[in-house]
């Protein structure tokens, strides 16, 4: 069943693309496309509770299905059917690109589909190839637009993602290279049979490999000083692609990099790993304070916030332990429900305001009082105040950072927390209470713009007024999977 | 495992193949002329093919053999032809803004190499393989990824960036025919075919870039900061 479940994910997404492209109205499209997205919702949710933590593999090997993948996979399905939702009203507004919305959703339901892919990749070699494939479809929905900026921007994403996907190619085949002193010439390329070499490979092979394949997926989960890409790509791409990119492409990326710390565990290097991760993370947060506090453009602001979560969810891992461990992977999902929150609401705006800057985006509450009040929300909520989830997941990792091997991490990370506090609402207090706009902005808000944003909110807000224990529970069988009971 | 067993004329073969892969990427650092870049990575696909097959016959791995046909098929022939019609299409055929002169460019990939070499041979020894090809094998897989980033460093032009990317994925390519000869073959296939989409991709975005631009040099990309 778990298998007929998974499959069924890939074949519904895979036709919705298809069927897209091949429609002759973008109306329809838009249907397909959002029914893809709610099947693929069900499907995953049936998974998180049928899929064993340890995992079951299928195909010769060439597929695992394990808890972890299939939380990364529930965040992505989240974002999707937001996403889905959200898309329908917005792209509408693309007056320009009417005759292409088909491709547009055809484009979006592929994104989709290569990212359910990646989590299921029991080789990781086939799991690079998956991230590389959500490179090359993404880049097109960033440069869907066709304006200098977007196709500037697909640009850079797609030339510094792939040097950094080089780096990361290159430690896969040391890593394969290590095994071979091992297991001999030919073995399976698996992560069970990566993890069963590690104890036994000459450590600085492995911490050589280690450090290429963080600095590569590192890349393309836009941690700093690696994240040049993603503020581009995340504001110059239609809102509903920016939610996506943020709130699931990274977290998919994310998972290479655990896995790869996974496999470490019980070697000599793991703690050094753990450190790299953990100093990666807080240059991510210093970056992301520093660019926030002088940001001028609305949806680079959420940008460099993502920057900011992807550290904090750096740390967690880097930390280790079921507490960190646990925090970063509830972080991952409170970040990209609250972030699809953030960029709804951004593209909602600068599409009211006619403009991308903070500066001609003023008297939010005035214009728009209740999808404005929604979208302060988020922001409250993306800084991690109380009673939002981001909140306890944030402080989770800070307590399983005090019982680390990195403590001066979490002063780092709480200072800069404030900072980023300050700084991120500091802007949403100049577009909400700043002086009248000259030129008043001229938009009606249907149900399907504001309606994902209540749907965020309301998870985002019930995940911090009440952690459940059966999420716990969840969690901590995952985080004890990944060696870090 | 081969590296160690090997006779000395293959082992000979196999070094006389990478040192060749790795002065053609001299030639890339060498020249502004952005056809010659071109030219030397279709040489360069072409010994890399000829190494595929070369440890296919010693190594007793027949279905590198396959690998070998499609390296030379894919990204001999079929990859410079599509970055000879990009060139066409946009009639740049030099690269105008280098950073370095050719020659400076030239001293700085030989310190790259020499780099590398002090990288794989201290691998090398820690890893008790250091009489071996390993080193060698090492040594050039780190230079072609150093040169390459290098390239992109360097070069502006949006062709020389592809090519620089691609000179990565070249010398990773050579270093596993050594190295990992038995890695399944699955997987060199899809890595394969992953390149040419890569490509393909590159090429529409150029082709974007240079219409609603109107131009293919990342120095004039300076709409994004901050």
């Amino acid at each position: 069943m778990i298998w007929d479940a998974l499959y069924a994910i890939w074949i519904v997404t895979a036709a919705a693309a298809a069927l897209c492209w091949l429609s002759p109205d973008a109306r329809l499209a838009e249907r397909i496309n959002l029914f893809a997205a709610v099947v693929d919702f069900g499907l995953v949710s049936y998974l998180l509770g049928a899929t064993p933590p340890a995992g079951v593999t299928a195909l010769g090997n060439y597929l695992l299905i394990d808890g972890f993948g299939v939380w990364v996979m529930f965040c992505l399905a989240s974002v999707y059917l937001l996403a889905s939702i959200y898309a329908i009203g917005y792209m509408r507004w693309m007056h320009g690109e009417a005759a292409r919305l088909n491709r547009f959703y055809s484009l979006f339901a592929a994104f989709a589909l290569t990212m359910f892919a990646a989590p299921a990749q029991n080789n990781p070699g086939l799991y690079w190839i998956a991230i590389d494939l959500t490179t090359i479809v993404s880049a097109f929905l960033v440069g869907f637009q066709r304006a200098p900026e977007s196709i500037e921007a697909a640009w850079k994403y797609i030339v510094i993602v792939s040097a950094g996907l080089g780096l990361a190619l290159l430690g896969t085949v040391l890593f394969y290279w290590a095994g071979t002193f091992v297991l001999g010439p030919v073995y399976d390329m698996t992560w069970a049979s990566f993890a069963a070499i590690a104890p036994k490979t000459e450590s600085v092979l492995l911490l050589l490999s280690f450090l290429l394949v963080l600095v590569g997926y590192g890349t393309k989960v836009g941690l700093a000083p690696m994240h040049t890409w993603l503020p581009d790509a995340h504001s110059e791409g239609p809102a509903p692609v920016s939610a996506m990119l943020s709130g699931a492409l990274l977290n998919c990326a994310m998972l290479g990099v655990v896995r790869y710390l996974g496999i470490l565990r019980g070697t000599a290097i793991a703690g050094t790993a753990h450190t790299a991760l953990v100093v990666l993370g807080a240059f991510s947060l210093l970056v992301a304070a520093l660019f926030i506090t002088r940001q001028t453009v609305v949806k680079r602001l959420a940008a460099y916030s993502s920057v900011e979560h992807m550290g904090v969810i750096a740390l967690g891992f880097g930390f280790g332990g079921p507490l960190g461990t646990i925090g970063a992977l509830y972080h991952m999902l409170n970040h990209s429900l609250a972030k699809s929150l953030v960029f709804f609401g951004a593209g909602n705006m600068m599409h009211a305001y006619e403009s991308k800057s903070i500066d001609h985006i003023r008297r939010v509450l005035d214009h728009f009082p209740r999808s404005g009040a929604l979208w302060l929300a988020g922001a409250v909520a993306i800084t991690g105040a109380p009673p939002f989830g981001l909140f306890l997941s944030e402080l989770t990792v800070l307590r399983g950072g005090m019982a680390s091997a990195n403590p001066w991490a979490v002063w780092w990370m709480a200072v800069l927390l404030i900072v980023i506090f300050v700084g991120f609402l500091n802007k949403f207090r100049e577009m909400f209470f700043g002086p009248r706009p000259e030129k008043p902005p001229h938009l009606r808000l249907g149900l399907v713009q504001v309606a994902p944003m209540v749907v965020a909110l309301a998870a985002v807000l019930a995940l911090g007024l009440w952690w459940l224990p059966a999420i716990w529970q969840h969690l901590a069988a995952i985080a004890a999977q990944l060696g870090e009971a | 495992m081969l590296i160690f067993h090997l006779d000395p004329l293959a082992a000979s073969l196999f070094s006389l193949l990478a040192i060749v892969a790795l002065i053609l990427a001299f030639v890339m650092l060498g020249s502004h002329w952005v056809k010659n870049h071109v030219y030397a990575f279709a040489a360069e696909s072409w010994v890399i093919a000829a190494l595929s097959a070369a440890v296919g016959v010693y190594g007793h791995y027949p279905e590198l053999l396959v690998i070998a046909v499609l390296t030379a098929l894919l990204r001999g022939s079929l990859l410079p032809y599509l970055l000879l019609r990009i060139i066409d299409d946009l009639k740049q055929s030099r690269e105008f803004t280098p950073l370095l002169q050719p020659s400076s460019s030239l001293v700085l990939g030989g310190f790259l190499v020499l780099f590398s070499y002090v990288l794989a041979h201290r691998l090398g020894v820690r890893m008790n393989v250091a009489d071996s090809i390993a080193v060698l094998a090492l040594t050039t897989m780190f230079a072609l990824k150093l040169i390459g980033f290098l390239m992109l460093v360097l070069r502006a032009e949006a062709v020389s960036a592809i090519l620089g990317l691609l000179v990565i994925e070249n010398g990773i390519f050579l270093g596993s025919q050594i190295l990992v000869p038995g890695m399944p073959l699955l997987l060199e296939l899809v890595i394969l075919f992953d390149l040419l989409i890569i490509v393909s991709t590159f090429g529409m975005l150029v082709r974007y870039l240079h219409r609603e631009l109107g131009t293919t040099s990342s120095r004039e990309l300076t709409r994004l900061v901050g």
